[in-house]
């Protein structure tokens, strides 16, 4: 066990370094000049260059490379060119909107989907199974940007019931800021919970055609037992799977929602800083991103230890 | 804990200030801009949107814009200039203070100019203080300021964002939290989200009638029309979509004024790159491209057309859009006499604003109407600036140069546009050692019609302010003479 839990941290951390590495590399490779950006097109070279010098920019790659890695070890995340503010700060402001939104839109998908994966799969081959399969088909098929459009049009600018975007800081009060969270959280919600209700119910299909649930059967229990208590549980595994990757995708995948609703979430802060070329906060972000996805995929493995006891044997 | 006092506090002061003015007009003021600024010290960076929430709000110069693009007293009150034109002595207001209480004193004054001009200087306009020979503080309230040579566009200079006064004590940290001397403070700023100003009590000129202002950042159109009919927002004096704007117009909750800027859009060529190093190669894209069109299909129509580098408004601009007509034939038959009878492939790189994508893909379909085959080729600002504005590896690009009266460029000998002449460049020594204005505008006149005639760039046209807000607010910027929302004058009718 002990063995198994340090190999899991080794690979951990080299998948952290490599992520580190390829990060820093790619954004040297890309054009540009933060220095010359922020200082625009009437700008002399000289104050380019004493702007280079001041960002740090004109040390070797090598050693900015590795003063940031050790920066990272230290919890220091360095900080931004553009807005000379520590990077930690940054990601701390944006993470009071991207987490919430993203659990939001979590639990709200969770709630639609999983019920309507089930109802769909216990009545296999009915009008309404179809039914449901073809209202999913649409939700995977409308972008999400064209429904948020479409939310703020008749709930903020017909009906004035919500902002149509932006957010007011939980410093405003808690419904404010949740008001302002709602619509965004509805349009990432639908096509993850048409993603995840059609997952939900294709493992229900097959599971229900397994032997153990046909002797389950065969022995008397309800068919309500059968699926709740021997099919579901074991259906878990790949819904937990999608739950995983959805979870990192709301994480920091929302740009173009952030951007419909001008939200100040961690995808546009990652979107602005790399037009910005403010390397130090996209590297620092995308280190953290890469934690943030292994740590969730090990919490995801640890649930499917929950759902199928036989995995905690391995 | 003390937070909590705070807002305590906050709120009943609040709850009085609604019950004592409940019949006043409304004090606050939400507007949008679509980009969020860097930081906000102006002396430090290019990002008109540093401008749009510091200047005349938060940071004073010595001079200033107005909104007509004149020169006014600002810091100083008045000023003198020796015979020679070489000295400039200002008189500084008495009484000024910066946000933090200081006085403001010559010193402040030498302090700015010096630094903005100094070696390690990281201001993004330093040729604004190239003249500038000394500095110094004559007393309290006068400083002088020695010039190299005559200057003719000193005063202008010194009336730009990135000019303002600062103080010692908080030059540094301006970036963060900046501390002028205009009637707004800083309040807040949320990143990514919004800047917050207030009224600053101890102003040192008029008052201004709102008590609060605060900035919001909304990039995309779409969005930028639903926060205006939702009534988050009540200006957005740059508004990003003129697909949009008629909705507006039809709306008698809102003002649609649609105003001038400084940015000249032109379709800069590679005068240093053949076959764009022929005039007749420059001549025939000139012949070939339908300005009306352009600004109809990229702009909806909002635009006004222009025939050289200069904007329309200004006093001194000339009529040039008639120098090439729109001409086809007259196109194809100039490429035949330069040797490309077939045409010739080229490139054409596009820099992200919907006023570049949207008008390269006319441009070239129009110059594919005479032979010429454009490759478009999007960009991102950053690229843009290393490949095209640094490297100069293009052929052809779109863009709107905003810096205002910024013909001086086509003087410069390292600029992107690679363009070389002996005879600009004399009118242009002339014009910066003028001060008359009589002689400053012929001499305008003379700098647009050669490069007009050179067909240096393609000039499309000058690009628009778009300018929607509550009909019931008052005192916004109409044009922008230079990258500004001064909220001095603003209020709402009761």
């Amino acid at each position: 066990m002990l063995s198994y839990a340090l190999r899991r941290i080794a690979v951990v951390l080299i998948t952290l370094l490599a992520a580190s590495a390829i990060v820093f590399a790619v954004l040297e490779i890309v054009p540009g000049d933060p220095a010359r950006l922020m200082l625009g097109m009437n700008a002399g070279e000289d104050a380019i260059a004493a702007l280079r010098e001041q960002m740090g920019l004109n040390q070797p790659l090598l050693i900015r490379y590795f003063s940031w890695l050790g920066g990272l070890l230290s919890g220091d995340f360095g900080r931004s060119y553009t807005y000379s503010v520590p990077v930690i700060d940054l990601v701390r402001e944006r993470l009071v909107v991207s987490l919430p939104l993203a659990l939001m839109a979590l639990f709200l998908s969770t709630a639609i989907a999983i019920p309507v994966g089930i109802f769909s799969a216990s009545r296999r081959g009915t009008a309404s199974d179809a039914g449901v399969m073809a209202a999913t088909q649409l939700g995977i098929a409308i972008p999400n940007f064209w429904f948020a459009l479409l939310l703020v049009y008749v709930f903020a600018v017909t009906l004035r019931l919500v902002p149509a975007g932006g957010f007011p800081g939980w410093q405003a009060g808690f419904w404010p800021a949740l008001a302002s969270l709602l619509l965004p959280a509805i349009a990432l919600a639908l096509p993850q919970a048409a993603i995840l209700s059609r997952v939900t119910r294709s493992a229900l299909l097959d599971v229900m055609g397994e032997d153990y649930i046909r002797t389950a059967r065969a022995k008397g229990l309800p068919a309500n037992i059968v699926l709740w208590r021997h099919a579901l549980r074991n259906a878990l595994i790949p819904v937990l799977t999608i739950l995983g990757l959805q979870f990192s995708f709301l994480l920091a995948g929302t740009i173009i929602i952030e951007n419909v609703f001008y939200l100040p979430g961690l995808g546009r802060l990652v979107f602005q800083a790399i037009t910005q070329r403010d390397l130090i906060v996209v590297e620092s972000v995308v280190v953290l991103l890469v934690a943030t996805v292994i740590i969730v995929n090990f919490l995801v493995d640890l649930a499917y230890a929950w759902a199928d006891p036989r995995l905690r044997r391995r | 804990m003390i937070p909590i006092i705070r807002s305590i506090l906050a709120g009943a002061a609040f709850a009085l200030a609604l019950t004592t003015s409940a019949f006043a007009a409304r004090t606050d003021l939400t507007l949008a801009i679509q980009l969020e600024p860097p930081h906000l010290d102006p002396t430090a960076g290019a990002a008109g949107a540093i401008d749009d929430v510091t200047y005349a709000n938060i940071f004073q110069g010595l001079t200033r814009i107005g909104s007509n693009g004149a020169v006014q007293p600002d810091l100083a009150e008045s000023w003198t200039l020796s015979d020679d034109g070489l000295v400039y002595t200002f008189k500084l207001h008495d009484g000024v203070k910066f946000h933090d209480g200081t006085a403001l004193d010559a010193g402040d004054v030498v302090f700015s100019l010096d630094r903005a001009r100094a070696d390690d200087s990281t201001n993004a306009q330093k040729a604004l203080f190239a003249a500038i020979e000394s500095v110094e503080a004559v007393d309290d309230l006068t400083v002088k300021v020695t010039l190299s040579h005559p200057q003719g566009s000193f005063l202008y200079n010194m009336g730009w964002g990135d000019a303002v006064i600062v103080a010692p004590e908080s030059a540094d940290t301006n970036k963060e939290k900046p501390v002028g001397t205009g009637p707004f403070k800083f309040d807040t700023w949320a990143k990514g989200s919004s800047v917050t100003l207030v009224k600053n009590p101890d102003y040192w000129g008029d008052p201004v009638a709102l008590d609060k202002a605060t900035f919001r950042f909304i990039s995309d159109p779409a969005a930028a029309t639903s926060a205006l009919m939702a009534g988050d927002i009540q200006a957005f004096p740059a508004f990003p979509a003129p697909e949009a704007v008629a909705q507006f117009e039809s709306d008698p909750r809102f003002s649609v004024v649609i105003g001038s800027t400084e940015g000249e859009t032109i379709l800069a060529t590679n005068n240093g790159k053949p076959p764009f190093d022929n005039l007749k190669v420059r001549q025939a894209i000139a012949h070939a491209i339908d300005r009306q069109a352009i600004i109809d299909g990229a702009m909806f129509g909002f635009g006004t057309p222009i025939g050289s580098h200069f904007a329309p408004h200004n006093p001194a601009y000339e009529e040039l859009v008639e120098t090439y007509p729109y001409d086809p034939e007259m196109a194809k038959q100039l490429l035949a006499e330069a040797g490309y009878p077939d045409g010739f492939k080229a490139t054409l790189k596009l820099p992200p604003p919907s006023y570049a994508r949207r008008g390269g893909e006319i441009v070239a379909a129009q110059l594919r109407e005479v032979g010429i085959d454009l490759e478009i080729i999007p960009v991102e600002w950053a690229q843009w600036l290393d490949q095209v504005f640094k490297a100069k590896d293009y052929d052809l690009t779109i863009v709107s140069h905003t810096e205002p009266n910024d013909i001086g460029i086509y003087a410069r000998d390292d600029y992107y546009f690679d363009y070389h002449n002996q005879a600009f460049k004399d009118v242009m020594a002339k014009l910066d050692a003028t001060a008359n204005e009589d002689e400053r505008y012929a001499l305008l006149r003379q700098a647009q019609e050669i490069i007009a005639k050179d067909a240096v760039n393609g000039y499309l046209f000058q690009l628009p302010k778009i300018g929607i807000w509550d009909a019931k607010l008052q005192g916004l910027w109409h044009d922008m003479p230079l990258q500004a929302d001064d909220l001095t004058g603003v209020s709402w009718k009761d």
